[in-house]
């Protein structure tokens, strides 16, 4: 009565095979990540050494250390996300808890999606005119990391309209039907509850800035700049940039070079990213529902 | 507090009926005073009207249950008696509705205040994400300007009093600190009514407060809100006829937006003056 029939173990092999498959095309994803990660440690583990991470690159850089470019990609992330986190948590805020849903909100939100969009070599083109020239910053870590910022503007808006709508609203109708204001509902309750998934989503969108060349190549990452940085208005160097330049531009580089430079920018993102983890992992486990 | 003079209506059948021996008019101080007044309430939702010339007096202190099949106006009602139905922008209401007397549907009205004093209870228990000692403060944080001064120990007095006005107080006492929404389902909803507790309402909206709970749990509950009576008003929706006949004191049967009979529960549930309203009660509403 309950044997398998011919049908039963026909199934039973489709079954087997498309489950086997999809395991397959899994496996081929994770593939190019374990294979890039495995050629750059082989090829540029070797030149790692603190002395490359803390001194400056010498010979036409074809020796030395990375230290200008990696202070200078910190410079620039750390300014880009003091610009656009702000904006971009209070607009994503206006938006999910005040906007009243109308076609001025659904241009907004159409807008911020055709942002998200937009190729970063036009957000290049865009820091050139608006920031290096009109508004005056010249090419320096400024102008870069506010072109930086608008390319992630829709990113972080996003990510944080997302983090907000996963509030549960019926949290929100309780506030409200005490009396507490949208501020109030927001600030105790809402923000509360999604601190952790915004910052994590923040950092992790912020952390990729780190690794783009167009935007920062004509508003103010430089090529060679030995001297760190002192403020927001000087030029810097920035990782990506170098990578690029000694991939490319220059001349006798030796092979691991480039390897080793693509490692600390592949380290930094992923401490970032780590960093991102754990502060998701502490806030979540204050949260109470 | 001054009263806007309410214009003369003709004697309703529930007034007549509202006779002066009521038991529970000893109730309460200002026992036999109306505590919501509407008149003429017509509300839209866009072009949907979803309440008709809606006139009621409820009464101060007691409990009055509003029956009526779904979709009727129950929910609509209570909402708009804590104006919580503006915040959707496509609502118009027009006619009055008085809360103690006072237009709150008046310019100079801050609404904030009126959810103040008019509290409201859902149908799912909905504890904020918060300690159950912070969903006690919740309100009162945001409403009294004396809790930003108040010592641990005052706070602490305002958590222990409304717990234990709600009969939670033993459960709870010594996991204050721990995350209200891992209570049972019960224990949630009293803690949605004691958090209303330290705003000293005078009226409390009750949207099927027992319809998420089992049997247990809806009897805990009734049995809190009927301990309450005479301290609050109680405006209480309910699908549970049984509920409505021995948990409240009056009742009001809706229908499409209408009050169709308001009257005490036991002459209604036992002589109802319109055929609807029997057919409602006794099932044979379709
Ligand atoms: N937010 C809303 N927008 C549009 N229509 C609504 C809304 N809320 C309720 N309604 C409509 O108003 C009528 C009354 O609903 P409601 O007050 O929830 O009834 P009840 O609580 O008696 O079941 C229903 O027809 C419902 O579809
Ligand atoms: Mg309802």
């Amino acid at each position: 009565m309950f044997e398998a029939t011919e049908l039963n173990f026909r199934d039973n092999r489709v079954e087997w095979a498309v489950k086997a498959l999809f395991l397959l095309m899994t496996l081929l994803l994770i593939l190019p990540v374990l294979l890039i990660l495995g050629v750059l440690l082989y090829r540029g583990g070797p030149v790692l050494s603190w002395e490359f991470l803390f001194t400056q690159p010498t010979n036409g850089m074809t020796a030395g250390g990375v230290l200008p470019a990696l202070v200078g990609t910190i410079w620039l992330v750390v300014v880009a996300l003091l610009a656009s986190v702000p904006i971009g948590v209070a607009a994503a805020i206006y938006l999910s808890e005040y906007a009243p849903q109308n076609a001025l909100t659904r241009a907004i939100n159409l807008a911020i999606i055709n942002l998200a969009g937009v190729p970063s070599i036009v957000h290049a083109l865009f820091g050139v005119g608006a920031f290096v020239y009109f508004f005056r910053f010249g090419t320096s870590i400024l102008a870069a990391s506010l072109t930086l910022a608008i390319m992630t503007l829709p990113v972080v808006i996003v990510s944080t309209l997302e983090s907000l709508r996963a509030v549960p609203h019926a949290f929100r109708e309780a506030c409200w039907n005490m009396g507490a204001t949208r501020w109030q509902t927001i600030w105790r309750v809402v923000l509360p509850n999604s601190i952790s998934g915004i910052l994590t989503g923040v950092i992790l969108e912020v952390s990729r800035t780190a690794g783009e060349t167009a935007p920062i190549m004509f508003t103010g990452a430089a090529m060679f700049m030995p001297l760190l940085p002192r403020s927001v208005f000087d030029q810097t160097m920035a990782l990506s940039l170098h990578l690029y330049t000694i991939s490319m531009n220059v001349p006798d580089v030796p092979e691991a070079l480039p390897y080793g430079v693509a490692l600390v920018l592949i380290g930094l993102i992923l401490s970032m990213n780590a960093i991102s983890i754990g502060f998701r992992t502490v806030l979540r486990s204050r949260r109470k529902w | 507090m001054d009263r806007t003079p309410t214009p003369p209506r003709e004697a309703s059948d529930f007034e007549v009926g509202a006779a002066a021996d009521r038991p529970v008019e000893a109730a309460g101080d200002v026992a036999g005073g109306v505590a919501i007044e509407t008149r003429q309430l017509n509300l839209w939702y866009g072009d949907f009207q979803a309440l008709f010339d809606v006139d009621l007096r409820i009464k101060q202190g007691i409990i009055t249950s509003m029956i009526g099949p779904s979709g009727c106006g129950k929910t609509t009602l209570l909402r708009t008696v804590n104006r919580i139905n503006e915040r959707l922008g496509y609502v118009r209401t027009t006619g009055a509705v008085e809360v103690l007397g006072r237009d709150i549907l008046a310019p100079e009205v801050e609404v904030v205040q009126v959810r103040r004093h008019v509290g409201m209870v859902f149908q799912r228990p909905n504890p904020l994400p918060l300690s159950i000692r912070e969903n006690v403060l919740f309100g009162y944080r945001i409403h009294e300007p004396a809790a930003r001064q108040a010592s641990r120990g005052e706070l602490d007095a305002v958590v222990e009093d409304a717990l234990k006005t709600v009969l939670l107080w033993d459960g709870v006492k010594d996991r204050l600190n721990s995350r209200a929404t891992a209570l049972s389902l019960e224990e949630q909803q009293k803690l949605c009514i004691a958090r209303l507790l330290p705003l000293k309402p005078t009226v409390l909206l009750m949207d099927e407060p027992c319809s998420a709970l089992d049997p247990a749990g809806t009897e805990a509950v009734e049995e809190l809100i009927w301990g309450l009576r005479g301290e609050y008003t109680f405006l209480m929706v309910t699908h549970n006829m049984a509920q409505a006949r021995r948990a409240s004191d009056e009742c009001v049967f809706m229908l499409l937006g209408r009050v169709i009979e308001h009257a005490r529960t036991d002459e209604i549930f036992v002589t109802p003056r319109h055929e609807t309203t029997a057919d409602y009660i006794e099932g044979r509403y379709a």
